[in-house]
């Protein structure tokens, strides 16, 4: 199949010499959630604001269904919405009518029952005759949703949708997200939570430095990465690892004092109670457990060793 | 062209304008009848009469110039340089339409609106004096492509300002000054030879010249060179904004 988006070696260099993208290439799936995972300036806005014809590359194509970003930008930019990042609306200007301005923008015939439909399904129905400034912030970013969404397109743009968001509102945010999928839209999303990507994302891009370091469905980059690490902390130093412990991915520091224990969160059986247990029946006494789950930060460190290695 | 996304810039933009349609008209008439009462009460009583016209009825003009030049570069510098402040600019540039619509949705609201503002400073001025218009179909051809002109050079304004400031010094130190010198309350020919060449050099006398023939008859300069002027600025500017559109220009990075 042919993908909806096709990004093609894009590079954006500045004035100032900063490069902010560097030969990425990616193909997205029609019906698809793709997380693009990174830190902050990372590159992740730069390649959406690319794709929306915000920023100009400097090189490389983008495709749309198709069609060309530069060339047959008409048609490409028609399949596409996006949420931006930060929140932008007329203060003064109700929501409805902010939807219906979009809507026309795209050169849509006005379709009332449709922009209904689409406000009760970010529950904006009982506030479309507020002006955006009452609104809350989580009511104001469904706003742009509505408006990203108002010409039905194809492909949805979220940049950093829970950035600065509660966490009732994230959930929320996230149910919106699986509602749209199941409608058949593609959506892309920027966060740097890697609970978010894990949670909502079919596959997973990450970027540091404006270098796409690698795409892979979610199982798999879980499954490479998602490992807690077990400390255990022991009354007693151990001279050696006791014999019957051995082969289990145990290891014991230098000092003796802790036992450390990598395991899969989501293996059927992580390992921790029967490990535990042994130590009791083997009169090694317990101090203190802890666990560690491998952060984002530390996923860019290994992919970067990786990269240099 | 995407005919649906100029209307609904020209729609949104004429909202805004009906919000706050009380201010947007209160002002203009304050001052117009306080230009009335000044110069065509008070100070025009001892003035003659312009090649047969009463001053108050000779400024009638040039006050309307006044009005739908402010009007047209306020209008148009604000609407589009509101968007780049609060952000939402980035809807219309990541949306399928192109510098044309952008540019005949801002700028017909805002010469709508300053033509609006004008003709109801007219009907405002047939109270203090009689007025007579010896040719209306050129008096609105003059009003609206005046207003046209001002509309995108305003838009020009607003593309390239980076904060208020700079969305308000060129009205106040290039726009005000030239109606005024451009003869909104005298005739160039009033002026001593050396200050009507000077005069002339004013583009704006141009405008309030060939507006003030559409109403008396009579002109500084010939109604084509007017019209041409008009013109001129029209295709100057539509020429920069397809370049500021086309480059991304203070708007695409």
């Amino acid at each position: 199949m042919r993908p909806i988006i096709d990004i093609d070696q894009v590079s954006k260099r500045y004035g100032s010499g900063t490069v902010a993208l560097n030969h990425v290439s990616l193909q997205i799936e029609e019906g698809e959630i793709l997380a693009l995972l990174g830190p902050n300036g990372a590159g992740k806005t730069t390649l959406i604001s690319i794709i929306c014809g915000l920023v100009v590359p400097t090189d490389g194509t983008v495709r749309v269904g198709g069609h060309d970003i530069r060339k047959d930008w008409r048609a490409a930019r028609k399949l596409i919405g996006l949420v931006p990042q930060e929140i932008a609306l007329e203060p003064f200007e109700k929501v409805i009518d902010c939807v219906r301005f979009t809507r026309g923008l795209y050169g849509e015939p006005p379709d009332d029952a449709y922009i209904e439909q689409l406000l009760r399904s970010l529950a904006l129905w009982d506030k479309r005759e507020a002006k955006t400034r009452e609104l809350s912030g989580g009511m104001k970013r469904r706003v742009l949703i509505a408006k990203a969404l108002s010409h039905r397109p194809k492909v949805l743009f979220l940049d950093e949708p829970t950035a600065g968001v509660d966490v009732a509102l994230r959930r929320e945010m996230w149910q919106v997200v699986r509602a749209l999928r199941a409608e058949g839209v593609t959506i892309i999303l920027t966060t740097h939570y890697l609970e978010e990507a894990e949670d909502m994302a079919d596959r997973i891009g990450v970027i540091n430095r404006g270098e796409l370091l690698l795409v892979k469905s979610k199982n798999e980059l879980m499954g490479e990465f998602g490992k807690k690490h077990l400390t255990v902390s022991l009354y007693e130093p151990l001279a050696t690892l006791p014999a019957e412990l051995a082969g289990r991915g145990l290891t014991l520091s230098a000092d003796g004092r802790e036992l450390g224990y990598a395991y899969d969160t989501r293996a059927e059986r992580t390992g921790i109670a029967h490990l535990l247990a042994e130590l009791a029946e083997r009169g090694i006494a317990v101090r203190d457990v802890s666990t560690k789950q491998s952060s984002l930060e530390e996923i860019f460190m290994s992919l970067v060793e990786e990269e240099t290695a | 062209m995407n005919w649906r996304s100029a209307r609904a810039v020209f729609e949104h933009e004429m909202a805004r304008f009906f919000r706050t349609i009380w201010q947007s008209l209160a002002s203009p008439v304050l001052s117009t009848v306080l230009y009335f009462v000044v110069f065509g009460a008070a100070i025009g009583g001892r003035i003659q009469a312009v090649e047969g016209v009463a001053y108050g009825a000779f400024i009638v003009p040039g006050l309307m110039m006044l009005t739908v030049l402010q009007q047209s570069v306020a209008n148009a510098s604000f609407g589009i340089y509101f968007p780049k402040f609060a952000g939402t600019i980035y809807e219309i540039l990541v949306a399928p339409t192109g510098w044309i619509e952008v540019t005949l949705g801002f700028v017909g609201a805002a010469a709508a609106k300053a033509v609006m503002i004008a003709l109801v400073i007219l009907l405002t001025s047939f109270w203090f004096t009689g007025v007579h218009i010896a040719h209306p179909f050129w008096m609105l051809a003059f009003l609206l492509l005046t207003a046209i002109a001002f509309s995108l050079l305003g838009f020009i304004i607003g593309l390239w300002a980076k904060n208020f400031e700079q969305l308000q010094i060129v009205p106040m130190m290039v726009i005000t000054p030239l109606v005024f010198l451009g003869g909104a309350f005298y005739s160039a020919s009033m002026l001593p030879p050396f200050w009507e060449g000077v005069a002339k050099l004013n583009p704006v006398l141009y405008l309030i010249s060939g507006f003030r023939w559409s109403f008396f008859g009579f002109a500084d300069v010939p109604v084509g060179l007017s019209l041409a002027a008009v013109a001129l600025m029209i295709l100057v500017c539509m020429g920069a904004i397809r370049w500021i559109f086309l480059t991304g220009w203070r708007l695409r990075e």
